[in-house]
């Protein structure tokens, strides 16, 4: 019974770090790079939250658009003043800004916001189910859903759409992409508008799971669902799924039956391990590299 | 030639660029060395007693320096207005530290060259620990409000207000069993020495007095989720919770603990001070919980509450357990100054901290040797939203 409410508890953090590491991936498999202000893209998304329900009192839904809208144009914002101009520099160097944005994000909220995490109300609004003594939450329920959701359109529009056909095209090979007519410029814009966008919405799941934000919320999970990308195999949807998914219940398992001290030590252990077997992850493809 | 005479007069202009960049440096360090003298001079009158003060200011735990800053600052003006210490006037001159080792030592050398005769500080731990090597080597007498590790003590010269951690694990352990509670559950931070030192000296306490620890959980700093911990205290068997932790985490345990279906007795420590405004006055679910302070705002102590209104007038705020410490500290250093009779030597002065008594807000306290306080522990209780003094 207790191994099911674990498990089930390493699901519930599962899919809030699958959501984040879809966001990753998507912006690794296209644009080829870290983009480590991502947890704090999910951070904003959280306070956008914050103050559109308490300060503004609008209703839920106004409020996750409305953190969609600002995480969106965010997203397009910084990687139009940030890394568009590093386009040509090595990637370590826009490695280098990504974590400078990072730091600024973090340090712009605790500006305004200070240090103290403020409490948030959820914005999900579903009943909690009971099965046989086990209590699933509403807040479990939907992320799973939406994380699951997102998964299969994220799958669909890369390989259906003619927009998702240029981003592949331009992960390929950017230089041959512009021969064909795609405009690369605007494809890396749009998939840092769709990361955000995700960010916005693991952001509202997250505050909702977890009821507090502070400025350093997207900091450590972001960590988290990094590796879980990696797992799975950066750069590949239902890898981030799968690994998020299983980074959790590893994690939520070793609390429980092995030691909580240790936990982080398993997790990363297990990374190691996947990648020593399977360097490019569970799901990622297999590079040749011609010299 | 011409080459060489365009470069003479280009080096002759960095020259006196420079020169001029020297005087402007030295005419600062004159006019400091000139303030310096200036108190150096009072206090040889035997009229001005400094009492240098640090830390954070800035940074993330700004709000612990300032309020030390406040309490300090509300004290020294009350004893002026009394008519100063054996004849001395307290004044404070107080450092920001940041919270940083390094900045911590600059801050202490700032005050020492401002004339201070006894420091006030500092007031978290890894600072405090990384000035007293600096004090020791002047035989100054620090008295540090708030740094809870036991180190801060670590010279004869040093002295300080609050509890050490083991100190608040032992206290909660006697009094958790003095409540009737045998089976404990804890979750702490792996990755803080304040959580792990009061778990450490509550775990050995709690076995020595019988009690049985079924639960010994942890987390690390930042960690947000704590439904595995608390899934696996359901099935424990624990008839209490107990959390040497932060407000912080306390706001995420006591939600998810409502989740997961644990409905345990909470208690705590004095980090758990702040934990209302974390949840925002709703506290249904940490109804009843008890938790260690040195300080609670809504006691009916006539002391408490005139310092609580003078705080509000002059601040705006509520005072914390920093700005009770500090006051404390500076009512020690004054009764110090008292005992020696107005010998501020170093040597007098700490010599007169294990002969006096303070009866401050934290408590009626007395020192010994070793510089720690001998004082009541005070135990609040959370109700209805609000601190309740037991």
């Amino acid at each position: 019974m207790v191994i099911i409410e674990q498990f089930i508890n390493g699901l519930n953090l599962g899919s809030i770090y699958a959501l984040m590491a879809l966001g990753y991936t998507m912006v690794y498999g296209i644009a080829k790079m870290l983009n480590f202000a991502h947890g704090d893209i999910i951070m904003v998304g959280a306070y956008t939250i914050s103050v559109a329900t308490t300060n503004l009192g609008l209703s839920p839904i106004l409020s996750v658009l409305l953190s969609m809208l600002v995480c969106t144009v965010l997203g397009v914002v910084i990687e139009k003043v940030a890394y568009k101009p590093l386009r040509m520099a090595s990637p370590l160097t826009v490695l280098i800004t990504a974590i400078g944005v990072s730091y600024l994000l973090q340090s712009v909220a605790l500006l305004i916001f200070g240090s103290k995490s403020q409490r948030v109300a959820s914005v999900i609004n579903v009943a909690p189910v009971t099965i046989g003594g086990i209590t699933l939450t509403g807040e479990s329920i939907v992320t799973l859903g939406v994380t699951i959701v997102i998964m299969i359109l994220l799958v669909l529009f890369i390989n259906k759409t003619k927009v998702g056909k240029a981003m592949l095209a331009v992960s390929e090979d950017r230089g041959a992409a512009e021969l064909m007519g795609i405009n690369v410029n605007n494809t890396i814009s749009l998939t840092f508008a769709i990361g955000s966008f995700l960010a916005a919405v693991a952001g509202a799941l997250f505050v909702s799971s977890y009821g507090f934000v502070d400025p350093y919320t997207g900091a450590l999970p972001g960590i988290k669902a990094f590796v879980a990308a990696v797992l799975g195999g950066i750069g590949s949807v239902p890898g981030a799924m799968l690994g998020g998914i299983l980074l959790g219940i590893i994690e939520s398992l070793s609390k429980a039956y092995i030691s909580t001290q240790l936990s982080d030590a398993i997790v990363f252990g297990v990374l190691i391990l996947v990648l020593l077997f399977k360097p490019s992850g569970l799901l990622g493809k297999q590079r040749v590299t011609k010299v | 030639m011409k080459f060489k005479r365009i470069l003479a007069s280009v080096l002759a202009g960095a020259m006196v660029l420079s020169f001029a960049g020297c005087s402007s440096s030295s005419n600062g360090d004159t006019s400091d060395t000139a303030d310096t003298g200036d108190t150096a001079d009072t206090s040889s009158e035997g009229e001005t007693f400094i009492i240098g003060g640090m830390g954070p200011l800035t940074g993330d735990a700004a709000s612990y320096g300032t309020s030390v800053q406040n309490g300090a600052q509300i004290a020294i003006d009350e004893i002026n207005a009394a008519g100063g210490a054996a004849g001395y006037t307290l004044e404070l001159v107080f450092e920001d530290d940041e919270n940083d080792e390094e900045k911590a030592v600059n801050a202490y050398n700032l005050v020492m060259d401002q004339g201070a005769n006894a420091i006030l500080g500092a007031v978290t731990s890894g600072c405090c620990i990384a000035m007293i090597e600096e004090a020791q080597a002047d035989g100054i007498l620090t008295v540090t409000p708030s740094g809870s590790a036991q180190d801060c003590t670590k010279y004869p010269n040093n002295f300080r207000i609050c509890f050490t951690d083991p100190l608040q694990g032992e206290t909660m352990a006697e009094y958790i069993s003095e409540q009737g509670y045998s089976k404990i559950a804890i979750i702490y931070d792996v990755g803080n020495d304040y959580s792990k030192g009061i778990n450490d000296a509550f775990v050995a306490k709690a076995e020595e007095l019988g009690m049985e620890i079924v639960a010994d959980e942890s987390f690390n700093t930042g960690d947000v989720d704590f439904k595995s911990q608390l899934t696996k205290i359901k099935s424990s068997g624990a008839d209490c919770l107990f959390l040497p932790i932060y407000y912080t985490e306390v706001g995420y345990i006591s939600e998810q603990a409502a989740t997961v279906g644990v409905s345990l007795p909470y208690f705590g420590c004095d980090g758990w001070d702040g934990v209302i405004d974390q949840l925002q006055g709703d506290t249904t679910n940490i109804e009843g919980a008890t938790f260690l302070t040195p300080f609670v705002a809504t006691s009916q102590d006539p002391k408490v509450q005139a310092f609580v209104e003078t705080y509000q007038e002059q601040y705006g705020e509520t005072p914390d357990q920093f700005a009770a410490d500090a006051y404390d500290g500076v009512y020690a250093i004054k009764a110090a100054i008292e005992q020696t009779g107005g010998d501020i030597s170093n040597e007098a002065l700490i010599g007169a901290m294990t002969e006096i008594e303070v009866d401050g807000l934290t408590g009626h306290m007395t020192f010994d040797e070793n510089g720690e306080p001998e004082k009541e522990a005070l135990v609040a209780t959370i109700e209805n939203g609000q601190y309740v003094a037991q």
